[in-house]
């Protein structure tokens, strides 16, 4: 398969892991941004290619894992509402809230309908008039542009029975909030090459100086991350910290105009509080007053902010890298995909998930 | 909610011209015993499975005794779309439970079929799931000697729901539980994995391909006959249906007791099933199979096995996947990746794919 076999090829991927090992003279710390990549490396026993030296330790951008226990709650609330369908993907429904999930409401009599992409959400709202249908659009810059469309097109077709709980995030802020913390460790970043196929990348030249950590747009194939991986550690060696682009064959550097557009549209920046993380400036979307019809806050009442238990869950530690899955006590016994005590452990780019899915 | 498609073409036999039953819809009444329900048995179900345990008209088939030891397996079928590429809900409903039989080394002899059908439900296209359940026992050899219908209100069954259940009889000295596994032993496999869930899923989304993707839903007793034919040691048999290669390999190294090393690189995949694969971020490991077998043998028999399977209809592409080893710590399923790291497969977790059988 063009494009993609070329990416996994075994010969590419030893040479990547030789130069690498020649380049490396002392130890560095490298952030992977994207839940993706995530779980790239570790289904493909990418950082076991690497020396010793070179850790990579695994960042917030699991759209699951960051979603706020309260988003959660009133979804699961909105579910239970008679004549109201809530519409999900798949892997938003085992994610816990204060009290179940979603797969539970649904067994309870919710009515929960999985889409494969947002804008079905529409159909499903032209098909059922007489309900409420309520789209749970959660994830990054990724998927902002397809949720954009959503509303766009339900207030060009004037379909009053839907609405979306909106609870989407920003990466460069993270990134930002990352270096700030004192407990910070990460030297490098690999950056999330679908996030940069939409927004471009020029939002992280301000970070690579300020900070003076080198940024590398990378994409998910072993091939990719490795080469990646290579581009951060040279400029590391020699003393620089410039964003690059590894992801040349999706990436350019304004990203996709015409989504950035849609997104400048519908939605505006907002401070929003990462599950686990918490509060960060400016790093979440809101509906612009021209689309706030469309809120579920204005059909089914505000989110509540719900009091964060502190669970058995180190999802914080987990999402900010300061701690590899296996750190955690319950990893794999108390904490499995099937019973997850948090969502890293649900998401499809959870770490957790990806340690246990692959490593266990 | 099934949407009616009277214009649905498909490949199996079509009711007779000018038969009353295309504009026709399933009532409440087929199901409840009387002379409608008779009706529907006299116009559709005997016709079509037409045999001599049916020709009786008693509650249950009577089956004469075997010599042999008997294979006995049950198995529920509620797949949507209905109808997909490469078959249909009565297909898959024989094959299902035909294959069943063939893993415990068994030659399928008598079905039962049950139907739970939806108010509403049409005719014409129960007519069409009877027949193509007819035409593939047929072709399976097997009979289904004895049946029910049930009918639900409208809205609370999915179209139609069917189960099957069978008995088949086993050849003297063959087994092929999983406890048979040892060490060393070869895994083999009859072709490319992953075609039934994603025709099922593709045909859901509405995904095009410039081919599609058909199932491989198919009978494999063949295959495991002609292998008990040639006396070949067989220690396991096992079809690849839910949770595809990865799970029911994980599932026999529990039941065993054992490791298994499988190659990435020895697994076949076909191209359009990759594709589809990568758009929906499905591994095509987990992805189930419809006409797809694990056969175990020892590795002294693995090249006569191969060429066994190539020659037959069922298994053209077969290739050896890797080896069994001692369970050390405990059992796992190790799989070598194309780029030389190694990696554990888990059984596969939640629902990915519902209702592709």
């Amino acid at each position: 398969m063009r494009y993609l076999s070329e990416y996994r090829n075994a010969t590419a991927v030893q040479q990547l892991a030789r130069a690498i090992e020649q380049l490396v003279t002392r130890p560095w710390v490298l952030m992977e941004v994207c839940g993706g990549q995530t779980h790239a490396i570790v289904k493909y026993g990418l950082d076991t290619l690497l020396p010793n030296t070179v850790e990579l330790i695994h960042g917030p951008g699991c759209p699951v894992c960051v979603t706020p226990v309260e988003i959660i709650d009133k979804a699961i609330a909105i579910a239970k509402t008679p004549a109201t369908i809530l519409c999900t993907f798949g892997d938003m429904l085992r994610v816990p809230g204060s009290f179940g999930s979603l797969m539970q409401a649904r067994s309870e009599g919710g009515n929960v309908h999985i889409v494969y992409s947002p804008l079905d959400a529409l159909e499903v709202a032209l098909k059922h008039p007489e309900q409420e249908v309520v789209s749970l659009a959660v994830g990054f810059e990724t998927t902002a542009p397809a949720h954009a469309m959503l509303v766009y097109q339900a207030r060009q077709q004037e379909i009053e029975n839907f609405s979306i709980l909106l609870s989407h995030f920003l990466v460069p802020p993270a990134m930002q909030a990352i270096l700030r913390d004192s407990d910070n460790r990460v030297q490098g970043f690999l950056a999330a090459g679908h996030v940069c196929t939409v927004m471009g990348y020029e939002q992280y030249l301000p970070i690579a100086e300020e900070f003076h950590v080198p940024i590398v747009v990378t994409g998910f194939e072993p091939v990719d991350i490795l080469q990646g991986v290579y581009m951060c550690l040279l400029q590391l060696e020699q003393g620089r910290s410039e964003v690059e682009n590894q992801y040349l064959r999706v990436v350019k550097k304004v990203g996709n105009s015409t989504a950035r557009d849609l997104i400048a549209q519908v939605f505006a920046p907002t401070d929003s509080a990462w599950r686990g993380v918490g509060e960060i400036a400016a790093s979440g979307l809101m509906l612009r007053p021209a689309y706030q019809r469309y809120a579920a806050q204005q059909r089914f009442g505000e989110v509540e902010k719900t009091s964060e238990k502190k669970g058995e869950c180190i999802d914080g530690d987990i999402l900010r890298g300061l701690k590899k899955p296996a750190e955690c006590a319950n990893f794999g016994t108390a904490c499995t995909p099937d019973h997850p005590l948090g969502a890293p452990m649900v998401s499809s780019e959870g770490a957790c998930a990806a340690y246990y899915r692959y490593r266990q | 909610m099934v949407e009616p498609k009277e214009n649905l073409s498909i490949s199996c036999p079509l009711p007779q011209a000018g038969n009353a039953a295309a504009s026709q819809r399933v009532q409440m009444t087929h199901g409840a015993g009387g002379s409608a329900t008779q009706k529907l048995l006299d116009d559709i179900i005997r016709p079509a499975f037409d045999n001599a345990y049916l020709a009786q008209q008693q509650d249950g088939a009577i089956l004469e005794p075997s010599a042999q030891r008997l294979a006995l397996t049950t198995d529920s079928f509620v797949v949507q779309p209905l109808f997909f590429p490469g078959g249909d809900i009565g297909k898959l409903a024989v094959i299902g439970t035909v294959n069943d039989l063939a893993m415990c080394a068994a030659t399928p002899w008598v079905l039962t079929c049950a139907l739970i059908i939806e108010e509403g439900f049409s005719m014409a296209m129960l007519q069409d799931i009877v027949h193509s359940m007819a035409q593939t026992a047929k072709e399976c050899g097997v009979v289904i000697a004895s049946g029910d219908i049930k009918v639900v209100e409208k809205g609370k069954g999915d179209g139609v729901f069917i189960n099957t259940s069978g008995v088949g009889r086993i050849a003297e000295g063959v087994s092929s539980v999983p406890g048979n596994i040892c060490p060393g032993a070869s895994i083999l496999i009859n072709g490319d994995v992953g075609r039934h869930g994603m025709a099922i899923l593709s045909q859901r989304e509405g995904l095009q391909f410039a081919n599609p993707i058909i199932s491989d839903c198919q009978n494999l007793a063949g295959l495991v006959a002609s292998l008990i034919a040639e006396d070949i040691q067989l220690q396991c048999l096992r079809d690849i249906t839910r949770g595809g290669l990865a799970t029911n390999l994980h599932e026999l190294c529990t039941a065993a007791q054992v490791s298994m090393h499988i190659a990435e690189e020895a697994i076949p995949v076909n191209d359009d099933v990759n594709g589809a694969c990568e758009i929906f971020g499905i591994d095509p490991l987990y992805v189930a199979c419809e006409g797809r077998l694990v056969v175990i043998v020892p590795p002294h028999e693995e090249t006569r096995a191969l060429q066994i399977m190539q020659a037959h209809a069922a298994g053209p592409a077969p290739v050896c996947i890797g080896h069994v080893v001692p369970a050390q710590p405990g059992p796992q399923l190790i799989l070598r990746s194309r780029i030389g790291t190694e990696r554990l497969l888990e059984p596969v977790s939640g629902e990915p794919l519902p209702r592709i059988c």
